[in-house]
């Protein structure tokens, strides 16, 4: 990371963590919530650089968040760490059994088949007693090192997915940089091609939705901490599709897209719901078909020329 | 700003407020910000969603006007005037949980009342006792709210679904007669759960050779049944319950009734009072209806009920249904509660104060007396009734015949024991006329 | 009995489905979109013909005028909707990825679901007269509603038109050309464009078919469009995209299978579906009707 990308990125991270301080509660709330989307779509990110699109993405979001939830329903595992930890685990080790098939696929198929896992994991939600079927099930307060932190529980919230997301941008900025990461744009032109440089294009995709799958566990247990409920419609099509499309919105150029995308997503979605309840979904597909047809790059591309260092 | 709909204009006037009022400082309140939660879109507006916010809507400017019959008929709820906030209730349990946070932290609610589905109920209660505001829910069924936790913010004015199916039961074991075999419907989510274990709980003491042949849970709002009534009609039962409700109750009603499934087996429908308006003579005659407490058609003669019946008919053309019922319940719970806090603290109480008035109160509501009984104080219990339909071809209009009342100590388990053990106990302690 | 009861019950769920993902699987074929806009086809044809065929039964005309008020919604609707989503939205993003595509149709089916909103209301429509009407048969014991043997047998027409057509009609010819080399029939002088458009809207007019035929069995409302498209995409995956006679045996496949959940092992009838799905694409990943493509080098 050259100095002046470390600067770029240390202060809208400086500004956010400042802002928990001074914003009302509902927004550090609706902010916490689009930064968890934001980590479910920097997998999704990564796997667009390769050319893969999930259409099930829920699976892994979903998983992480009753994850989280049985854990506390059932363990009484409260502390925010070993949740978000076993979240993480748990929702790429989903990925990492799901890639077993899913990495041989490509295009509209490996969408098809990412929609059909995700929508297995709904009907068993739905339908299991145990799981809470439709009603999902509620989420204790969580701790922090022992600590219930009542009074300012939006804002502790807020500033541990703030250090999710950093963390998670970090880690997928430098996989990117690194030989395998960089791989992924040769992988969506020409896989034959690399294959005969040596490299199991296979494992190469294995990895990145098991690294998907974590960010996606660590979202979903997120989300469930702020909303303190999870229910299977986190798991439904619908929910993946939310993600693709804040994927198109925010543009691929940067680790730091999917979370603008994500705000202005939930900050839409918000306003629109609340002053035009009759138009929302009519403003939100028409901003999906506004980016598509004029900001190819998406919303980061307008970021990107304002600093004139588009690729 | 679209069209004529109120919604946005409310909240635009609402930002307005909160602004102003930011802008003021600590001025004096002189209204109640009640949010109001409930189905506005999909299948469960038109027969639970809808008839709910027109009865609050009615309510509301009643109260306001102080002109709700005696004993309600001082205007304002503990002396501030109503501004209400509507919120839809669509989109499942967390998509409620923050709606709810929007409603109280972002514009400043306080007080709510709302929630049809039991699945949301079970959502909000801990967020609205962590938010620390009133919420009365008005109509959810499910008895796991308050025997699994406890709330001090959480008060329900309606009586649990175990009142619901235990009446059921009831009826069915005198009316139908012998039952030897018979099977069940329901939602595969709390209420559906709740009131079928509820139904078969009170039978198996009713009628202890009875056996269930089949027990079907469809998935919320799926709206089509074909292979469930086909499993249905050859179970060979003696009579079938369901505690479907809203578009769901719709559907299966007309797919039943087309296949003539009611021929073979009486239906028992512990929401069946919602469609008898909107169904008319689609609703097969002999088929055994509740209205989860005595409302609409199963309503006592009371000043308030027909007052009530009256303007709510002139207004929205039709008679009320028991969400209506439930609604206004809850909203004069809400009063009665604020009134006597307001009383005892000489001026505009606190949300605490009304709280503590609202623990075991007894109130007039429009079809009888409710009393906060169970749950220390915060859960209702009511009389219920139940009957059978009967459409009136000469008069054109449908009715419901063969009533039979059932007192609430009769029909509601004590306070302090869960439902479902009271039942296998074989409902110890109850009282009935 | 029971094995009665799913054969009966798997074959009318089977054709209904069909009736919903042929019009899926023939644009796909033709056009290489995935139209998640067809499950606002659906919602459209249902509300089309929740309207039509209520103001028929009101103004009290004959029961077999409200089956042609079905098609005769289906017919506009496909006609109005498909049209101008073709025209206006994708025929300028036909180069574009096949699954930011996908994302354009995603796009249209929102907007369509606010716009049924705005014209329709949120309240439930009902046209159970035509459902009603035709009386109910005992089939092996078991009620069953002629509505329902009706569905099978139109189905089952629609499935053979639909092959005959492909195999023996100019236009099925044409569609043939292009589904198997595009540039290649346009080099013989197809007007791709005008194929294009003529089979988005007959799919449009299948979807609202499959809408137009549920509204007698349902209470129409507004969202009824979300779950149907992901069981259609079900379907369509397994049977092979682009294939009839795949929609055929993916429709057989999804039918019997939910109907033998529901009575024998209720508790898995939610996900037997997409298990089925994920089966038959983990043992044949393009579906079970399409040949194996040569990989690009």
């Amino acid at each position: 990371m050259t100095t002046s990308n470390t600067t770029l990125a240390v202060i809208p991270v400086a500004i956010a963590a400042g802002a928990a301080f001074v914003l009302p509660e509902w927004l550090l709330f609706l902010a916490t919530v689009a930064l968890a989307k934001g980590l479910v779509v920097l997998g999704l990110l990564m796997m667009w650089r390769a050319g893969l699109v999930s259409f099930g993405q829920a699976l892994y979001f979903a998983g992480g968040a009753y994850c989280a939830g049985l854990l506390t329903h059932y363990a009484g595992i409260t502390d925010i760490f070993v949740l978000t930890f076993a979240a993480a685990v748990f929702g790429g080790g989903l990925a990492a059994l799901a890639g077993l098939l899913l990495a041989r696929y490509r295009g509209i198929f490996f969408a098809m088949l990412s929609l059909a896992f995700s929508m297995i994991l709904y009907g068993a939600l739905v339908n299991s007693a145990f799981l809470g079927s439709t009603d999902g099930i509620g989420i204790e307060r969580i701790t922090v090192f022992g600590q219930t932190p009542d009074e300012h529980f939006e804002r502790t919230i807020f500033l541990f997915a703030l250090l999710m997301s950093v963390v998670g941008a970090f880690a997928i900025y430098r996989y990117l940089r690194s030989p395998l990461g960089w791989l992924a744009e040769p992988i969506r032109d020409n896989e034959v091609r690399i294959e005969y440089l040596g490299v199991s294009v296979r494992a190469a995709i294995h990895i990145k939705l098991v690294l998907a799958g974590t960010l996606a566990g660590v979202g979903g247990a997120l989300t469930a901490f702020a909303v303190g409920h999870v229910d299977p419609e986190m798991a439904y099509w619908t929910s993946s599709g939310g993600f693709v499309f804040i994927t198109i919105l925010a543009g691929t150029g940067s680790v730091f897209a999917p979370f603008l995308g994500a705000i202005v997503f939930e900050l839409v979605r918000s306003f629109a719901f609340a002053y035009a309840p009759e138009f929302w979904q009519i403003i939100l597909g028409g901003s999906l078909l506004a980016a598509i047809v004029f900001l190819p790059g998406g919303l980061w591309s307008l970021i990107q020329s304002k600093k004139g260092e588009g690729k | 700003m679209p069209k004529t709909n109120s919604i946005p204009k409310t909240f635009g006037a609402i930002a307005l407020a909160a602004a102003l009022s930011c802008a003021g400082g600590a001025q004096a309140q002189d209204t109640l910000k009640v949010g109001v939660v409930g189905f506005l879109t999909g299948a469960a507006a038109g027969p639970f969603g809808v008839p709910a916010r027109d009865a609050a809507e009615l309510m509301i400017e009643a109260i306001n006007a102080g002109t709700v019959p005696a004993p309600y008929d001082s205007a304002g709820i503990g002396g501030l005037s109503v501004d209400p906030i509507y919120v839809d209730e669509a989109g499942g349990s967390a998509t409620q949980v923050t709606e709810l946070r929007k409603l109280v932290q972002q514009q400043g609610a306080d007080a709510v009342v709302g929630y049809i589905s039991s699945g949301s109920c079970l959502a909000v209660a801990p967020v609205a006792d962590e938010l620390e505001v009133l919420t009365v829910l008005f109509d959810c069924g499910t008895p796991r709210i308050f025997e699994e936790g406890s709330y001090d913010y959480v008060f329900r004015t309606a009586a649990h679904a175990t009142m619901d199916n235990v009446a059921a039961a009831k009826y069915a074991a005198t009316k139908v007669g012998d039952i030897k075999r018979y099977s069940g419907i329901n939602q595969n989510y709390a209420w559906g759960q709740d009131s079928w274990n509820d139904f078969t709980a009170v039978l198996a003491l009713q009628q202890p050779d009875a056996k269930v042949s089949k027990e079907l849970f469809p998935k919320l709002f799926s709206g089509e049944y074909g292979s469930e009534i086909s499993a249905l009609s050859i179970s060979r039962s003696d009579v079938l319950h369901s505690s479907l409700w809203g578009g769901d109750l719709e559907s299966f009603i007309f797919q039943a009734a087309a296949r003539g499934l009611p021929d073979v087996m009486p239906m028992i429908l512990t929401t069946g009072e919602t469609v008898i308006h909107r169904l008319g003579d689609s609703l097969p005659d002999g088929t055994i209806l509740g209205a989860r407490g005595p409302h609409g058609a199963l309503a006592n003669d009371t000043d308030l009920n027909r007052w009530f019946v009256a303007e709510y008919t002139e207004r929205f053309g039709t008679p009320p249904t028991f969400p209506a019922y439930h609604m206004a319940q809850a909203l004069l719970g809400l009063k009665a509660a604020s009134d006597k806090a307001a009383a005892a603290a000489g001026g505009v109480p606190s949300t605490e104060q009304v709280a503590a008035a609202f623990k075991g109160l007894e109130f007039e509501a429009i079809g009888s007396t409710v009393s906060m009984s169970l749950a220390g104080g915060h859960q209702a219990i009511s009389e219920t009734a139940y009957g059978t339909y009967r459409f009136n071809t000469e008069t054109g209009q449908p009715e419901i015949v063969d009533i039979v009342r059932f007192n609430a100590e009769c029909v509601n388990p004590p306070d302090g024991v869960k439902s479902i053990e009271w039942l296998q106990a074989g409902m110890p302690g109850a009282v009935c006329d | 009995m029971t094995a009665i009861a799913i054969f009966i019950d798997g074959a009318v769920y089977a054709s209904w489905v069909f009736i919903v993902a042929l019009g899926l699987t023939l644009i796909y074929g033709v056009m290489k979109i995935l139209n998640v806009s067809h499950g606002a086809f659906y919602a459209f044809g249902a509300y089309g013909t929740a309207t039509l065929v209520g103001l028929w039964f009101e103004a009290d005309l004959p029961v077999i005028g409200g089956f042609a008020m079905m098609i005769g919604a289906s017919v506009i609707v496909g006609l109005v909707l498909g049209f101008v989503l073709e025209r206006v939205l994708l025929r300028p993003l036909y180069d574009q990825d096949e699954v930011v595509l996908v994302l354009v149709t995603y796009a249209a089916f929102l907007i369509m679901e606010d716009l049924l909103r705005l014209i329709w209301g949120s309240d439930a429509y009902f046209a159970y007269q035509p459902f009603v009407a035709v009386g109910r048969t005992v089939v092996g014991g078991m009620i069953v509603s002629n509505y329902d043997i009706m569905l099978i047998v139109f189905a089952s027409a629609l499935g053979a038109i639909g092959i005959w057509m492909l195999n023996h009609s100019r236009f099925g010819h044409i569609l043939t050309a292009v589904i198997h080399d595009r540039e290649m029939a346009a080099s013989f002088g197809v007007n791709v464009a005008k194929v294009f458009a003529v089979t988005f809207v007959i799919g449009a007019i299948l979807g609202a078919l499959g809408g137009a035929v549920t509204a007698p069995k349902v209470s129409v409302t507004p969202s009824m469009g979300v779950e149907v498209i992901v069981l259609a995409f079900a379907v369509v995956a397994i049977g092979g995209m682009g294939s009839v006679t795949g929609a055929i045996v993916g429709a057989l496949m999804v039918g019997f299978a939910r109907a033998a959940a529901v009575h024998l092992l209720p508790e898995i009838e939610l996900f037997v579906i997409y298990a089925v799905m994920a089966i038959v694409l983990v043992l044949r990943p393009e579906g079970l009707f399409v040949r194996a493509k040569a990989r690009k080098i």
